[in-house]
């Protein structure tokens, strides 16, 4: 099958639309005077004008950034039999606080991130999960591959998005790289209970 | 010690598995240098200046003599023979070849050992202090709480890719031999009517920008620990500065939010994730705590000592300079300095001394060594009517060396010769300033002193906490040294003084001998300390007779 979309442990088909903004024509702010030697992740949101041009695909099912959302809350409410939101790694979990309807009214909720060695999705997984209570699908996009995927699933995700151009079969057995695990999470307890 | 079950040995397993698969496949190019960097250094793999270097992982610095052995045998058969003990408890192989660590690993996970989590942004090796379980000043035992942190911090789904590393590290003494005012999390055991409790420390550290570490939370109730240090570490893995690894450990974020405001944002993480399926009960605690009950000591006599070997000075120094007291009478813990003239770099131990260490931990100390972040190691159960026996080897062996505290038992980083971060060589300075106490009198005449070099900034040596400190730096594109006075780890940890413009390699060993002719001139009385007489007299005195010619 021809999909980069994990789900549930299993490979599924996409039927998902991932609106991401092109904001590769906004000018890059640089930190004031400091050299930025190792810059991992973007800390940059595409500014409203780049949102406001934003041009919602044909399609039934869409993921859009929460801040697009946010913007054209009844276009998007008018145009989609289904949507989901995505926010970035580096959005705060206040973000969702301008939300007017229920996080669990989302089929699916996306966190994404620039550079795969941007932990902070894993944290983010933890509080959209404990904090927001959200049930539903959980999903990781951007620089996603094999070696997170474990990570990824005790920190509450639940659906992958493997990066354009990484074998997405190989990358369904990072979800297996380990048997047991000492600490507990969300939804597991830690090892020590099973001793 | 702690023994692993079949949960442990499936978990390291798999481990070397998944790094093998993630090695083959950057070998295929399937996975990119910046993509791999990370994954290799979760395993303790530096690609530095001649070779990749290979960190082992020696939890809390314990061992037992097979895995010692063990070490040995991979000294041997992947890198030139000898080993190097680190500043963290852990060893360091300099020259294996990449396409062999998956056997190295496989060798380590066969003898209940890793290199998981050895570097890269992630939790690393917690440490404490290696006379645990066995030390008169001993509150709380932290070898148990250490090898519960071990488990929980290994593979924490929350924390691999944190902005930077992160080490913690748990004193339960009244001394604190653990550095914990210098590590991202500290931890101090106490104890009140047989309740442990835990107070917290964030934010210190050496490197760049030393920072001593800030109190965050007194009296802890156990149970809490890992959950509290889960709210800590996620407020930082969220909010840590990521744009540049100078500014990403989490010192820099407690200073930039203050500590009141980073303590509350961590107690409103962990107020509502109190009840974490990690919060500890007292099964799992008394578990773990019951591998490290105290081995079967005799009930043997203490030995006068002095008196008995009133003729063998040299044997009476090390027994002053390299055992201390016990908690058993008839017992004394010895550190084995691996600082002595023919080692070739501080913490440089060859595979055949470790034999030898392994051989003597087996006959005289039940099969058990530690290791010490002053990089050296120790025997902590001997019994004392042994002494000479174990001396005698280790003297037949070139582990001799009586200068435990002493000036020669120099803390130092691999620095140029090795690291290709440095501004300047390290090791030749600990090497010429060694070189100048052949007269054992002198050595002793100084006294209990530290002397720490890195490098660079980065500060690998503690180059800040040495009552010496020796900083390597670059000027112009040659190597110049700077030098502080006055740092001191421990309770009253503080951070050295810059003593004045920086010195070429060749004048490091005469202004180090200076600043010594400057305390023995002005001490109070011999019992006075180098650094109770730096805090008395101030960094003038120094200042003047270095820079009076
Ligand atoms: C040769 C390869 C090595 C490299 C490339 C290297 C690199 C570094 C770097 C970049 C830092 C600074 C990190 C920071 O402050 O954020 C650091 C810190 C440190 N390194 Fe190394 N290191 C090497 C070897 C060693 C060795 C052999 C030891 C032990 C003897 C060691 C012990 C330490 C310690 C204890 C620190 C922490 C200082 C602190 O508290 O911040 N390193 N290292
Ligand atoms: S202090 Fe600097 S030179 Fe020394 S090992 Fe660390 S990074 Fe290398």
């Amino acid at each position: 099958m021809d999909t980069q979309l994990i789900k549930n442990k299993e490979l599924v088909p996409n039927d998902w639309f991932w609106v991401v903004p092109d904001n590769s024509n906004e000018e890059v702010k640089k930190q004031a005077g400091k050299v930025v030697q190792f810059k991992l992740t973007g800390e940059d949101f595409p500014s409203d004008g780049t949102l406001h041009n934003v041009i919602l695909p044909e399609a039934e099912k869409v993921i859009v950034p929460l801040r697009l959302y946010l913007l054209k809350t009844d276009e998007i409410k008018k145009k989609y039999k289904e949507y989901g939101i995505w926010i970035y790694s580096h959005d705060e979990l206040d973000l969702f606080n301008h939300l007017k309807e229920d996080i669990n009214s989302f089929p699916v909720v996306g966190v994404y991130v620039e550079k795969f060695a941007d932990g902070r999705i894993y944290s983010l997984g933890n509080l959209i999960r404990r904090k927001l209570s959200y049930k539903n699908d959980l999903r990781a996009l951007g620089d996603v591959f094999k070696d997170q995927l474990f990570y990824l699933a005790r920190s509450g995700f639940d659906s992958f998005l493997i990066k354009e151009g990484y074998d997405a079969k190989k990358a369904l057995l990072g979800l297996e790289d380990f048997s047991y695990s000492y600490q507990g999470t969300l939804n597991q307890m830690p090892l020590w209970s099973e001793r | 010690m702690y023994k692993y079950d079949h949960y442990d040995r499936k978990i390291v397993n798999q481990r070397v598995d998944q790094y093998e698969d993630q090695l083959n496949r950057y070998f295929n190019k399937e996975l990119t240098d910046e993509e791999f960097r990370p994954l290799r250094l979760q395993n303790g793999l530096y690609i530095q200046r001649h070779a990749p270097m290979l960190r082992v992982a020696i939890p809390y610095g314990l061992l037992s003599s097979n895995q010692l052995r063990t070490l040995a045998d991979i000294a041997d058969e992947f890198d030139r023979g000898y080993g190097h003990f680190s500043t963290r408890q852990n060893i360091q192989y300099n020259w294996p070849k990449l396409e062999d660590t998956p056997k190295i690993l496989r060798k380590l996970a066969d003898a209940e050992m890793h290199a998981i989590q050895t570097s890269g942004n992630c939790i690393r090796n917690i440490t404490t202090d290696p006379y645990a379980g066995v030390t008169p000043d001993e509150i709380v035992d932290t070898r148990y709480i250490a090898e519960i942190l071990r488990q929980w911090s290994t593979f924490h789904p929350e924390f691999a890719l944190l902005p930077r590393k992160f080490k913690i590290s748990i004193s339960g003494s009244k001394y604190d031999r653990a550095l914990v005012k210098t590590h991202d999390i500290g931890l101090e055991l106490v104890k009140e009517q047989e309740n442990l409790f835990v107070n917290v420390f964030v934010g210190g550290g050496l490197g760049r920008t030393p920072v001593i570490g800030q109190l965050l939370k007194e009296n802890l109730p156990i149970e809490h620990l890992l959950s509290y240090c889960e709210s800590i570490i996620r407020i930082y893995n969220l909010y840590g500065r990521r744009d540049n690894m100078y500014k990403a450990r989490i010192k820099i974020l407690v200073k930039a939010l203050g500590v009141e405001s980073f303590k509350k944002q961590v107690e409103d993480d962990w107020n509502d994730g109190k009840n974490s399926s990690n919060h500890l009960n007292d099964k799992e605690i008394n578990r773990v705590k019951q591998f490290f009950t105290s081995p079967n000591y005799e009930t043997v006599e203490s030995i006068d000592l002095e008196g008995q070997f009133r003729d063998d000075h040299n044997f009476l120094h090390w027994i002053k300079r390299n055992t201390r007291e016990h908690i058993k009478n008839g017992y004394r813990s010895v550190t084995i300095s691996l600082k002595g003239k023919k080692q070739t770099a501080p913490g440089d131990i060859q595979a055949s001394e470790m034999r030898v260490v392994a051989d003597l931990a087996d006959q005289y100390s039940f099969g058990e060594i530690r290791s010490t972040h002053e990089q050296n190691l120790v025997l902590a159960d001997v019994k004392e009517k042994d002494l000479y026996d174990v001396y005698s080897v280790l003297c037949e062996n070139n582990l001799g060396e009586a200068n435990i505290g002493l000036i020669t038992d120099i803390i130092c980083c691999p620095g140029g010769d090795f690291c290709s971060l440095a501004n300047a060589k390290s090791i030749p300075i600990a090497k010429n300033i060694d070189n100048l106490f052949d007269n054992y009198d002198f050595l002793f005449d100084i006294g209990t002193i530290s002397l720490n070099i890195s490098g660079c900034m980065n500060a690998c040596g503690h180059h800040h906490v040495g009552n010496i400190g020796i900083l390597g730096v670059d000027k112009d594109g040659s190597e110049w040294y700077q030098i502080t006075l006055g740092g001191q780890q421990g309770v009253n940890a503080s951070l050295g003084k810059v003593i004045g413009p920086s010195f070429s390699a060749d004048e490091v060993p005469a202004v180090v001998k200076e600043i010594l002719n400057v305390y023995v001139a002005q001490r109070d009385s011999e019992e006075e300390l180098f650094i109770d007489c730096y805090n008395r007299i101030g960094l003038d005195p120094f200042k003047e007779a270095i820079y009076k010619n």
